[in-house]
């Protein structure tokens, strides 16, 4: 376990999401919206194409934040729902997560994490504690 | 529209939903995730939305048009395979803004006495 410092960045990560991901998720998860698998029914509700789940892309920076002291170790973990994340077929969307040390506290840390799609923030105030050995 | 007399009511789940260590796999799969020992951090939602849904739509509220507006863990600890877990959930508030409903769930996960995930929901009916 590395120590860690306020302010310091950890390096970005890269998540690729697809269509076949956004199935993936949705047997997984349960959430069948087809809103985020049937791109005539999400232009039909006035969206621009399928969209990601934004649990999906909430899971993702759920593994981003694992990675730093396993997935046993995260408390708390919240984000906003901004832009959504648009997954057109046949292509990679690249979601982009990176996190800075906000806080350390007695066993703790705290992260705010920035998820970026095309350099725009897909989540807003995405924040985590995990717990420190 | 959801019906207004149900916020701050807590809807107690019916049935427990058994972690099975197939879910826990599936879950991780979709993102990487090696370590099965326990479920990722963000899991507990393929039990609460699925609760809140039903909750919502029979309390009124058209689920066809509802997107995610935010959502927050708090984890006491992490849930394992063999969990058997009961989702317990309070409609916190419910009001209207620019024409869009916007409603909050609060979703607890037990384990016998023991409350092991609190999720909070923001949940927008476009309008």
């Amino acid at each position: 376990m590395s120590t860690f410092t306020v302010g310091q960045e950890l390096a970005p990560k890269v998540y690729p999401i697809n269509r076949a991901l956004l199935v993936e998720y949705a047997n997984a998860s349960g959430d069948q919206n087809p809103i985020h698998q049937n791109e005539e029914f999400a232009k039909s509700v006035g969206l621009p194409d399928v969209i990601a789940h934004g649990m999906l892309t909430m899971a993702l920076a759920g593994k981003y934040i694992s990675d730093v002291a396993g997935p046993a170790a995260v408390k708390e973990f919240g984000a906003r729902f901004t832009k959504p994340v648009v997954v057109p077929a046949g292509v990679d969307t690249s979601l982009v997560i990176s996190a800075k040390v906000s806080a350390i506290e007695v066993g703790q840390i705290k992260l705010d994490i920035t998820a970026m799609v095309d350099d725009v923030k897909v989540l807003g105030m995405a924040k985590a504690t995990i717990v420190t050995p | 529209m959801l019906n207004a007399e149900l916020v701050g009511r807590t809807f107690p789940g019916v049935d427990s939903t058994l972690v099975t260590q197939e879910s826990i796999a599936a879950f991780a799969a979709v993102v990487g995730e090696t370590n099965l020992e326990v479920a990722p951090p963000t899991y507990a939602i393929s039990i609460t939305l699925n609760q809140s849904q039903t909750l919502l739509q029979d309390s009124g509220l058209d689920w066809t048009r509802v997107v995610h507006g935010d959502q927050r863990f708090e984890i006491f600890r992490p849930i394992v395979a063999g969990d058997s877990l009961f989702c317990s959930s309070t409609i916190e508030s419910a009001r209207v803004m620019a024409g869009n409903e916007i409603v909050s769930v609060r979703s607890d996960l037990h384990s016998g006495s023991e409350l092991v995930v609190s999720t909070w929901s923001t949940l927008v009916v476009r309008a």
